[in-house]
């Protein structure tokens, strides 16, 4: 990166550390932030949006939809969530190309299941093998999003669904009163009033879905996690111009620290935006907020 | 049958190191799924049951410290709650393990932290102490002033009014919260062997053995499911049991206070 790092033996520790930090592999180190950034930027909207599903299934009065949000809101309840994370990853995979296989190749006759392989026409893999390195990862970080919104649509969708009921019963009952129909009063009336009960629990979830990210180690993407160990373990100057003893202890502290602050921040914004969300309502944070006013 | 009895014999306790030394390799039956698999659930209930107990007792000096007025007590109490609650369990097995690892290195005493069975364990003790110990705090603050000032009454004080009042009040307020928490331990500790810690001759949890299968057989729809009937097995067992305490702790209430533990689980962590 510096002109200086053309010798690294010949550096002070300073010096060093500056040319070591930002060498090649490190930007990877850097690049994998953002992964963890882009992973929960477009998870917790798809999540959110799938938990929004669960909670309306959940409240049907059909009662096979009824039965199926409320399953989706209860199977991932009791089990631990990486065994979904594992379970999912394959089975996702699995599943798109067991259908590209039946559309792209009708006339395969062979078993897809042949003892302990999984075999799909050539035409059917996905990604295709002669597709480049780059659409393999996107693929795979692709099914990991899906994977987290899944599992996290079902948190969701347990809090929204807790919202929806905490909904004063008056007030549908005035909606009704005013010859709103079923439809109108939930899109009306109960959406606009439930998110300030959900809330709470939404921003919950928003620090256990940080807390998740590490988890994308397990789902095959070289994520921080990856590179902490990768770049921690002992290195000999055979194979760098860095060599070092085994740092994982530290880099691993760094990624404890990059959380915690991460999580202290985002606790910081959350509380601002409870404060925002409750003005005017008829409940304990609203009253007080009602009362700083008037005082 | 006779061959999924000899399986169990061979397989049963093999997570703990007893009975057949090499794991199947090919032709999976189901017997064999469910026998190792269940045997690994050994690992989880030793892990739940050990941290819970020892971070019990943690989480109410933890609670009590942080509500403390002195604040040489409840600065640390805060920042050790924060620093285990705000960060990713997984990453605190890293990093405790490779701690473990170049303190090995040092003293030669550290060589067991450095496997599961103490290293996992310690990260998981300090970890539900902090988030049990959040709880009992949010407890503590909510217990009615009446009952406090009715053992003020009684010339209760210190360590009796700690003990015969506000402790039994402040477990039956954070019951319910306590339950949630202890099935989401029990289920993290499936995070143990995915982690830094190795599995010593391939004794591992339910949620290792269901991935070998997983991996060997390339079929996911057998082995997860079956983790999941001994987990939500095991759930059940543990909400049953908290409900017997919680009948316990609330058994003074007159009929119509006494309330059933309702489970609405909610993620805590």
């Amino acid at each position: 990166m510096f002109s200086f790092c053309a010798d690294p033996d010949a550096l002070g520790t300073f010096r060093w550390f500056s040319c070591y930090l930002t060498n090649g592999v490190h930007m990877s180190f850097y690049l994998s932030f953002v992964k963890v950034l882009v992973l929960l930027a477009v998870t917790a909207p798809v999540a959110l949006s799938f938990g929004f599903a669960g909670a309306m299934a959940a409240r049907s009065h059909v009662f096979p939809v009824s039965w199926l949000g409320k399953g989706y809101i209860a199977i991932v309840r009791g089990v631990p969530d990486i065994a979904f994370f594992l379970f999912f990853v394959i089975a996702l995979d699995q599943g798109f190309e067991w259908m590209r296989h039946q559309i792209l190749c009708p006339d395969w006759d062979a078993p897809i299941r042949q003892g302990n392989d999984f075999l799909v026409c050539s035409n059917a893999k996905l990604p295709l093998g002669s597709a480049p390195q780059w659409v393999h990862q996107t693929y795979s970080f692709f099914l990991a999003v899906i994977t987290f919104s899944i599992v996290f649509g079902a948190f969701a969708a347990n809090v929204l669904y807790g919202g929806m009921r905490a909904v004063p019963h008056a007030q549908l009952e005035t909606a009704e009163a005013y010859g709103m129909s079923r439809r109108q009063t939930f899109w009306r009336v109960l959406v606009p009033q439930m998110w300030v009960y959900a809330l709470p629990g939404l921003s919950n979830l928003w620090l256990v879905l940080i807390k998740a990210t590490p988890l994308l180690f397990l789902l095959g993407i070289e994520d921080i996690v990856y590179w902490a160990r990768e770049l921690g373990g002992t290195k000999t100057s055979r194979f760098t111009d860095y060599p070092h003893p085994d740092w994982r202890m530290w880099y691993f502290l760094f990624l404890l620290v990059f959380y915690l602050g991460f999580t202290r921040v985002s606790e910081i914004v959350l509380e601002k935006l409870m404060v925002r969300l409750s003005h005017g309502q008829a409940t304990t944070g609203g009253e007080a907020l009602r009362k700083q006013v008037t005082a | 049958m006779k061959n999924c009895i000899q399986t169990i014999q061979d397989y049963g306790l093999r997570s703990i190191g007893i009975g057949e030394r090499r794991l199947p390799t090919s032709d999976f039956t189901l017997c064999e799924q469910f026998t190792l698999i269940g045997s690994g659930m050994m690992w989880n209930i030793y892990f739940g049951i050990m941290a819970l107990v020892t971070g019990f007792l943690l989480a109410t000096a933890l609670a009590v410290g942080k509500s403390s007025k002195n604040r040489y007590i409840r600065k640390p109490a805060q920042w050790f709650i924060f620093l285990f609650r705000g960060s990713p369990l997984f990453i605190q097995f890293f990093f405790a393990y490779f701690l473990f690892l170049s303190l090995k290195k040092t003293n030669p005493m550290f060589d067991a932290f450095t496997s599961a069975w103490l290293g996992a364990l310690i990260v998981l003790f300090l970890n539900t102490a902090a988030y049990s110990g959040e709880i009992f705090y949010g407890a503590l603050r909510s217990i009615p002033k009446g009952d406090v000032e009715a053992a003020d009454a009684y010339g209760l004080s210190g360590w009796a009014r700690f003990r015969r009042v506000i402790w039994p009040t402040m477990l039956r307020l954070a019951w319910p919260a306590y339950t949630n928490e202890a099935i989401f331990l029990f289920q993290a500790t499936t995070l143990v062997f995915f982690s830094a810690f190795p599995a010593w001759r391939q004794e591992g949890d339910a949620l290792y053995y269901a991935s070998y299968f997983a991996d060997k057989t390339f079929n996911p729809f057998i082995p997860y499911p079956i983790l999941a009937f001994y987990f939500i097995l095991f759930t059940l067992f543990i909400v049953w049991m908290f409900g017997r305490i919680n009948t316990r702790l609330n058994r003074h209430l007159p009929q119509a206070q006494k309330k059933k533990l309702r489970l609405r689980l909610n993620l805590a962590r």
